[in-house]
């Protein structure tokens, strides 16, 4: 365990001097310390504290908002099971308990000998090769009761992470189908060609003419963000790359970054010609920590075929480059003004908006936050025309999709289709059958019944970020509900009170009516609360929180009837319940070590 | 002069201002209990959200404009106002009967202008260990409602840093500079400003507790409606 006396602060001055002694960089010294000593312990925080001239409270308080980041010891071996709820559907439950119960430690609690902790962690992106976990960081897919076994051996015999089996860290891109995205056989530098050859004010008229929204989910006018930007007055402006894909069921740009970079990359340094950036940020969500080193080496080749650096591809004063930002477990910096601060080095709280990024954005200066898949597509139609990429789609959303398909299907996978394809055609093609519902967009997102399968993903009918979860007949869909309630109460950032704790009393009712105790009065009480998420909470976190429980009832209200055991109020405490560990410290379970009634 | 219509009522104001300060200028109550005068507004605690043009916003963060419409005073907004503050109450452990704070304390206060009756929500009984390590100032943790006012005091008036938010979601709390993590050990002094804006009884002066009796404080004399800034003490 490191203190003062062995920390090795040579180390740490390395991290420090590296980011320029910067403030700015506190999480990605944060991450970096981490990965160096396990935790941050006290000593680290002090040496930081003196080094970037800010008070510790700062960096205990920025520490403790994420949820990877620890100011206590968490074990040689740091395991995160996910916790989606796709996860879940392939027996996750099961295989924590069992990893748990193989080396003897509680979830959440660093076993004795400090060599393990075990818990849950949000949607790490791996649904459609769950059940998934990160260890120290690295996701393992696929696990299984043996896999799960042959785990716990190779932690209780303490070997090194890099002598694991390597196919344990083999992650698969699962493309079933391409469309123009990602089927264009995109040769590094040809965007940027178009761009040069084109101009910046006419490859702007392009995206326009193309009428790019974007990926994101909001689906706001790429172009209009661009010009925004492109005309507010700043000392610098900036391009961020959202790659932070945090909503639960959606794992598409992990897929892009992994075999599609290079497009993006473009994507950005095109926008950065186009609204004047000479530096860039990939903020790339700390669960996808293993696509850093080929991101890095692409980044690298793109500066050594001057696609990055220093006057572009020889056209004088472009100037460009790109910086990664990792993200450290925090669903809320998906929100851009949460992103924004925390690529500040702060809490990812989301910004009091107006103004907005594309005026104050990074440093306060202008920035366009766009998704991976928005930029990606910017390339495409620099390289193709926006006439081109206008046609395709819809008139109200031109181009096309990826989809991350995941759940109860034969083929979970990325599908990239024209915008306008309805949920029939994607639950055929993914070899879906007897289909009680389909969570479109993620936790936030809409949950779909299947009288509205023939509606069609489109901004205009059925926005998406890319999730597509597919539920068939056996599924609870009121336990669907409650695992997003859950997610949103764990991610709540805490800024605002109705999110805070409306998000917290939900998940509350939620487990009241599971173990229960509900009764109609619960089911009114739970759509109040909703009703004051939605219209008083301070960013969109707060205002979708209540949409999977609204979007259930409405569509499966027998999954809700079944759980109101009680015609009349009967309080969420049991007393029986609560004497559950005095009758585990003391060994009994005998009829006097019970109340009353109990089962 | 540029005026915007509060609940009907036309209110004028200068350039810059928030719908808030302008409405506090006019002497009119809007909800509150994490903005303070003298300090920059944060918007956290959603007690001033008010009805701009139809749309719920924060009045202390949303830059007043000419002709703006804004809904304050109604029963829907009210509604969700006591509802905010039914969680605050759940949140923390607050027992007005044994509190120094009581009828000094916004909080409560603004429940009694607000007519909270009960609690309403199930209540949290987070675990939250006083901090009694200073000599002249008690913090009880039990009591805070995550305003952030002595943190924002303590940064921009202070220029001290002594308190911080940690934590996040339900987790979110207060925590103070100093690696023992005690106010003791925390540049911390009663001159501070941080030390008079609390709104609620974390921050107490040790040895001055219920000096002035139960019945004859702020808001046991006026309503907290009845716009004044509550005495510093």
């Amino acid at each position: 365990m490191p203190d003062t006396a062995v920390l090795d602060i040579a180390y740490l001055d390395a991290i420090v001097e590296r980011h320029g002694r910067d403030a700015n960089n506190l999480l990605q010294i944060l991450v970096e310390a981490q990965e160096r000593y396990g935790y941050l312990p006290p000593a680290v925080v002090d040496a930081l504290a003196a080094r970037l001239a800010i008070p510790r409270v700062k960096i205990e308080g920025v520490a403790e908002f994420y949820s990877f980041l620890h100011l206590q010891p968490h074990g040689t071996y740091r395991v995160l099971f996910s916790d989606n709820i796709t996860d879940h559907m392939l027996g996750s439950g099961a295989l924590m308990k069992q990893l748990c119960h193989e080396l003897w430690v509680e979830p959440g609690k660093l076993s004795e000998d400090g060599l393990v902790s075990v818990n849950a962690t949000s949607c790490t992106g791996m649904c459609d090769q769950a059940p998934a976990m990160l260890v120290n960081g690295l996701p393992i897919a696929n696990l299984s009761a043996p896999r799960v076994e042959n785990i716990a051996e190779l932690i209780r015999k303490r070997v090194p992470l890099a002598d694991w089996p390597a196919e344990y860290f083999r992650i698969e891109n699962h493309i079933r189908r391409k469309d123009v995205l990602l089927n264009s056989a995109f040769q590094p530098g040809s965007a940027l060609a178009a761009l040069l050859a084109r101009g910046g004010a006419q490859t702007l008229d392009e995206i326009k003419l193309s009428r790019l929204r974007g990926r994101g989910g909001a689906g706001f006018s790429t172009a209009a963000k661009w010009e925004a930007c492109r005309a507010a007055a700043g000392e610098q402006h900036y391009v961020v790359c959202n790659a932070d894909e945090g909503e639960p069921g959606t794992f598409k740009d992990r897929v892009l970054l992994t075999s599609y970079a290079e497009m993006m990359i473009e994507g950005m340094t095109l926008c950065a010609h186009i609204i004047g950036a000479r530096q860039g940020f990939i903020y790339l969500r700390g669960e996808y920590r293993y696509l850093l080193d080929h991101l890095q080496q692409v980044l690298q080749r793109c500066r050594e075929q001057n696609l990055l650096g220093q006057d572009i591809l020889g056209s004088a004063g472009f100037d460009f480059d790109i910086t990664i930002h990792l993200g450290a477990g925090a669903y809320i910096c998906g929100e851009e003004s949460a992103l924004i601060e925390s690529l500040e080095g702060k809490r990812g709280t989301p910004r009091n908006r107006p103004p907005f990024p594309v005026t104050h954005g990074y440093l306060n200066q202008p920035t366009v936050v766009n998704n991976v898949e928005t930029f990606a597509a910017a390339s495409l139609i620099a390289l193709n025309g926006g006439a081109w990429y206008a046609d395709i789609g819809t008139p109200a959303s031109s181009g096309t999709k990826l989809l991350s398909v995941s759940g109860d299907c034969e083929s979970p996978g990325i599908y990239e289709y024209p915008f306008g394809v309805t949920v029939e055609q994607v639950l055929a093609d993914c070899g879906a059958s007897h289909t009680q519902a389909v969570q479109i967009s993620g936790a936030a997102g809409k949950c779909i019944a299947p009288a509205e399968f023939g509606r069609r993903i489109a901004f205009e009918d059925i926005p998406t970020a890319g999730a597509f979860m597919v539920f068939d007949q056996r599924r609870d869909m009121f336990e669907v509900a409650r695992n997003f309630v859950h997610f949103f109460a764990h991610e709540s950032c805490g800024f605002c009170t109705p999110c805070r704790v409306g998000t917290s009393l939900l998940k509350n009712m939620m487990d009241k009516l599971a173990h229960g105790h509900g009764s109609p009065y619960d089911l009114t009480e739970i759509e109040q609360l909703d009703q004051l998420l939605l219209s008083m909470s301070h960013c969109g976190l707060g205002h979708s929180a209540c949409n999977p429980v609204l979007d259930t009832i409405a569509k499966f209200r027998p999954a809700y009837d079944r759980r109101l055991a009680h015609r009349e109020y009967v309080p969420a405490f049991n007393l029986d319940r609560a004497l559950t560990q005095a009758r585990q410290m003391t060994g009994r379970n005998d009829a006097g070590a019970h109340l009353g009634e109990y089962e | 002069m540029s005026s915007f219509t509060l609940d009907g009522q036309t209110v004028t104001f200068d350039a810059g201002q928030t719908i808030m300060q302008a409405a506090l200028a006019a002497g009119i109550y809007i909800p509150r209990l994490c903005y303070h005068p003298d300090l920059k507004p944060h918007g956290s605690c959603k007690l001033c959200t008010v009805k701009v043009n139809g749309r719920q916003a924060s009045s202390c963060t949303y830059q007043a404009q000419d002709g703006l419409v804004v809904e304050s005073n109604t029963s829907e907004l009210n509604d969700e106002r006591r509802a905010l503050l039914q969680m605050l109450f759940v949140e923390g452990n607050h027992f007005c009967p044994s509190c120094e704070a009581s009828g000094n304390c916004q909080l409560q206060a603004t429940a009694y202008e607000l007519q909270m009756m009960t609690p309403h929500y199930d209540h949290f009984y987070p675990d939250r260990p006083l901090d009694a390590s200073h000599p002249d100032y008690l913090l009880d943790f039990n009591r805070c409602i995550l305003c952030s006012l002595c943190i924002r005091a303590s940064r921009d008036v202070d220029g001290k840093n002594v308190f911080a938010l940690s934590g996040r979601g339900i987790n979110t709390h207060l925590i103070v500079n100093a690696a023992s993590g005690q106010l003791a050990d925390t540049g911390f002094s009663g001159d501070d400003k941080a030390a008079h804006v609390c709104p609620v009884g974390v921050i107490l002066k040790k040895r001055s507790g219920f000096r002035v009796p139960i019945g004859k404080r702020s808001y046991d004399i006026r309503s907290i409606g009845d716009l004044a800034e509550p005495g510093e003490s």
